[in-house]
């Protein structure tokens, strides 16, 4: 499967800066969405994919008894998942406010700070 | 001694205190300090004329074997007190130039403080001690020139002066890192006596070159020499002190200190003869062009820094010690003169010296003065300064290399600059009365007592050349001939080098007496003259300029894409480069799959890829969300249940707050041209090529241990959780996930007053402001 994601990462990734380099800010936020999606993804597919094994202790043990996904990356990534939320809602509100002040969506007319 | 330096800058520090204190008595006050420091070596003298060595040792940053080692030979000893001696005379003298200046507490700071770094220059053992020390000398010499920093001319000065000689000291702290390379040491003295091993050393050749531009920018050697005269828009004071004894002699201080070290070879050899001897002729054949007191006298510095330069690069016994003698006399009189010449500007309000006439009569102590120190100048008897050329002649007529070339140069000069003695002594005293637009009078004791003393000593030791034998013999020794027999006398005899001064002589009173026609023959050659090096640093400033600009429009342009453009493109160039060059990526996997992972991942794609081509936003938001469910399934089908609620939940989030946000906003419009596109879709591509090699090789290598291994092991017996994800978050790494709240909490707090604070308040504020006239 590492290989598939392998390319489908690349494939994310891509597609988030060829987003981020538009110049409409919609898909400025658009393509950070991608951006972290792609990183959460990269981050869990290359600690290695297991099938059915989630980083659970059974009941009555004190560790697992077999091989269990790596724990470490998947806390990390939650992390940056909920972190990408705060950072895309604030991101979403910016933009919406430099709308209702600048009514345009287009970066090169935000070059004035005086707006 | 590192005391006196370092308390030395506390005190410079400290005038604006003192002149609180002693009003216009400061300069004198602060005179104290060189007089103090001058007497201490002269109290070390016996030592140092036994030849010994005084040694005072600090580590200063023992790892990295940086010490603050002072060490005083002959030749330290020598700069040493020409610094404080010479200092004292300026400062007192400065007190009186400089009286009632409303930034003479200023003046006495910066000029304290190059004192010291001129000081600890000269008497630091280490390479990098005294690399710092030569810069500290360049700017505090750049504030001294530009002292009257409202006068345009002197900023510009002082930036030339800066740039020329800081572009040089880069030069030079290349040159010592190469010197301690070779040398394997950063001690001075250890460095001198490994000669013969550095001159064999393959950096030879590049580390020459490198501390001959340091020390030719400092000295003003061809063709960096036209700092030196436009430095002259410093008060004369800083002239005086500048040009006679410090600033300019670092160079020379430095080529003297490593002669033993680096010199003797053919590359030096040449390279100092010839690039001196040509310094010293132009600086002699531009010194006649002016008629400024101050650019005469700047002319002439060039000259005899040339003269040192070149005595330095012949080598031989009678060649050092002509130096020490030169380098002397040039001191003492050069010191006086310009003195003199701030007295005359000071009492007359002119530097022309054709402005001036018959001024004998009115100041005949300064008269009397000058007329003594311009003999040592001029290079006759009874004076040091006769000595010095005398020697310096002798030398030359022995020189082995380029005698044909240099000889003539020296002759040339000499009679040269008996001219400009001759101007600088003869047409403002003497002659005919001329009104000048201030009335003279004598100048304040304070002022005069600098010049006379300096030129008594001129006389003194002209007349008693005896008295310089142990001192010059100890310095020659430290350079490089250590088995000099010094005997220095007034009358060597009918020979060679007093015949070539008696025609310099007769030379030298025609050019003075034919000066004013041969000034306007040659004011004809300024057409030639506005090419030469100066033109080359003000192109090259205005190139600089020009460069900038173009990479500040290029590199800073505003525009978010094109800095994302360059830093993906920088990053894939290094990145790429590396992964290529360490490894090539294995592309044959064994490709273990089902067809429904494949076909998540195959929705993850088409939801990317939709995103970005739908015209319409809310297509676009949808799209979006079917790539994040996508990614919740795998982390469902790959054991990540936590992973997978969490991404379900923000997913939906998501495309809640992008539908309500941006419901009300237009279709997307086409901004950009398909060429920008297939540029953007180009970079784009290969950035994501590269994250999957990238990735394809981490996967490929070897497999380190984890080091999740030690939390799967004790997330039960020491977190009491059987969700291992979920004791990470809260135990292992609780600090982490204290971060992540408060970044939420702060998004949260700046969400809430952007939906607080509406538009409408925003532009009636901003009316209000505007008609209250406040645009602040």
């Amino acid at each position: 499967m590492e290989p598939l994601m392998a390319v489908t990462i690349g494939i994310l990734f891509a597609a988030a800066i060829y987003m981020m380099l538009r110049r409409s800010i919609v898909k400025l936020v658009v393509g950070l969405i991608l951006l972290s999606n792609a990183a959460n993804l990269l981050i869990f597919a290359t600690a290695g994919m297991l099938r059915g094994a989630p980083p659970l202790v059974p009941q009555g043990l004190s560790a697992p008894a077999n091989m269990v996904a790596d724990p470490l990356p998947q806390a990390l990534v939650l992390t940056a998942i909920v972190i990408a939320f705060g950072v895309l809602s604030f991101a979403v509100v910016l933009v919406r406010r430099a709308w209702e002040i600048v009514r345009a969506d287009d970066l090169d007319k935000m070059k004035d700070t005086d707006t | 001694m590192q005391y006196a330096v370092l308390g030395g800058f506390c005190v410079a520090a400290m005038a604006p205190l003192l002149y609180r204190w002693f009003g216009a008595r400061t300069a004198g006050v602060m005179a104290l300090l060189p007089a103090a420091i001058a007497a201490w070596l002269m109290a070390q003298w016996p030592t140092i004329a036994g030849g010994g060595t005084l040694w005072r040792e600090w580590a200063w940053v023992p790892g990295l074997d940086i010490t603050l080692t002072f060490m005083i030979d002959g030749l330290a000893w020598l700069f040493a007190m020409l610094i404080t001696v010479i200092g004292t005379l300026v400062l007192i003298y400065s007190g009186e130039y400089l009286h009632g200046h409303r930034d003479l507490p200023r003046f006495l700071v910066v000029i304290t403080a190059f004192m010291m770094s001129m000081l600890g220059l000269v008497l630091a053992d280490n390479l990098v001690a005294l690399f710092v020390f030569w810069e500290l000398t360049s700017i505090t010499s750049y504030l001294l020139i530009g002292f009257n920093h409202t006068d345009p001319v002197a900023r510009k000065s002082a930036q030339q002066g800066l740039f020329v000689t800081v572009g040089g000291g880069l030069a030079l702290l290349a040159g010592f890192v190469m010197l301690a390379l070779a040398g394997e040491s950063w001690s001075l003295a250890e460095l001198t006596e490994r000669g013969e091993q550095l001159k064999a050393h393959a950096l030879y050749a590049p580390l020459l070159v490198c501390v001959l531009l340091g020390a030719f920018t400092k000295s003003a050697q061809f063709p960096f020499h036209f700092w030196l005269p436009n430095a002259m828009a410093a008060p004369t004071p800083v002239s005086a002190y500048l040009h006679s004894a410090t600033m300019v002699k670092a160079g020379i201080y430095l080529l003297a200190r490593l002669h033993p070290a680096l010199g003797g070879t053919e590359a030096w050899v040449v390279t100092l003869s010839l690039v001196g001897a040509l310094t010293m002729a132009s600086g002699a054949f531009l010194a006649i062009q002016h008629t400024n007191i101050k650019k005469l006298l700047a002319y002439s510095t060039v000259m005899a820094l040339g003269t040192l330069t070149m005595l330095l690069g012949i080598g031989t016994e009678t060649a050092l010690a002509a130096f020490v003698v030169f380098l002397l006399g040039h001191s003492l009189y050069k010191g006086a003169l310009f003195m003199v010449a701030g007295i005359l500007d000071h009492e007359t309000g002119t530097k022309e010296v054709t402005a001036m006439g018959g001024l004998r009569h009115a100041m005949p102590r300064t008269a009397l003065v000058t007329v003594v120190a311009a003999l040592s100048l001029a290079g006759l008897p009874p004076l040091v300064g006769f000595i010095g050329k005398e020697s310096m002649l002798e030398s030359l007529l022995a020189a082995e290399h380029h005698r044909a070339v240099i000889l003539p140069m020296a002759f040339f000069a000499a009679f040269l600059t008996l001219a400009v003695a001759a101007i600088v002594a003869i047409r403002p005293f003497f002659g005919g009365w001329r009104e000048t637009p201030r009335t003279p009078h004598e100048p304040p004791g304070g002022m005069l007592a600098g010049p006379a003393l300096l030129a008594a000593l001129s006389l003194l030791f002209g007349l008693a050349p005896g008295l310089l034998d142990s001192l010059v013999g100890v310095t020659v020794a430290g350079i490089g001939a250590p088995q000099a027999e010094v005997h220095l006398a007034l009358w060597h005899g009918l020979n060679l080098p007093l015949v070539l001064s008696l025609a310099s002589l007769v030379l030298g009173a025609l050019v003075f007496r034919r000066w004013d026609r041969l000034r306007s023959w040659l004011a004809r050659l300024e057409p030639l003259m506005a090419r030469g090096p100066e033109a080359g640093y003000e192109a090259s400033m205005r190139g600089l300029t020009r460069v900038a600009e173009w990479q500040t429009r290029f590199l800073q342009n505003g525009y978010i894409r094109n800095y994302l453009v360059m830093t993906l493109l920088v990053l894939l160039g290094l990145v790429g480069h590396a992964l290529l060059m360490r490894q090539t990526p294995n592309l044959t996997f064994a490709l273990d799959l089902y067809l429904h992972e494949a076909l998540v991942a195959g929705l993850m794609v088409a939801g990317a890829v939709a995103a970005c081509v739908m015209r319409s936003r809310l297509a676009a938001v949808a799209a979006v969300g079917v790539m994040g469910y996508s990614i919740a399934l795998t982390f469902v089908l790959f054991s990540a249940p936590d992973l997978a609620i969490t991404q379900l939940l923000v997913e939906t989030l998501t495309v809640i707050l992008l539908v309500l946000v941006l419901f009300r906003l237009p279709r997307f419009a086409t901004l950009s041209t398909p060429i920008e596109r297939l540029r953007d879709l180009v970079v784009a591509g290969l950035s994501g090529g590269l994250i999957t090699l990238l990735m394809l090789a981490v996967l490929s290598g070897d497999r380190l241990p984890r080091i999740s291994d030690y939390m799967v092991a004790n997330s039960q017996p020491l977190g009491h959780g059987h969700n291992i994800v979920n004791v990470i978050l809260v135990d292992f790494r609780a600090l982490d996930t204290l971060g992540e709240m408060f970044v939420l909490a702060l998004a949260a707090i700046g969400v809430y007053a952007m939906l607080r604070f509406h538009a409408e308040e925003y532009e009636a504020r901003n009316a209000s402001r505007i008609w209250r006239g406040d645009n602040g």
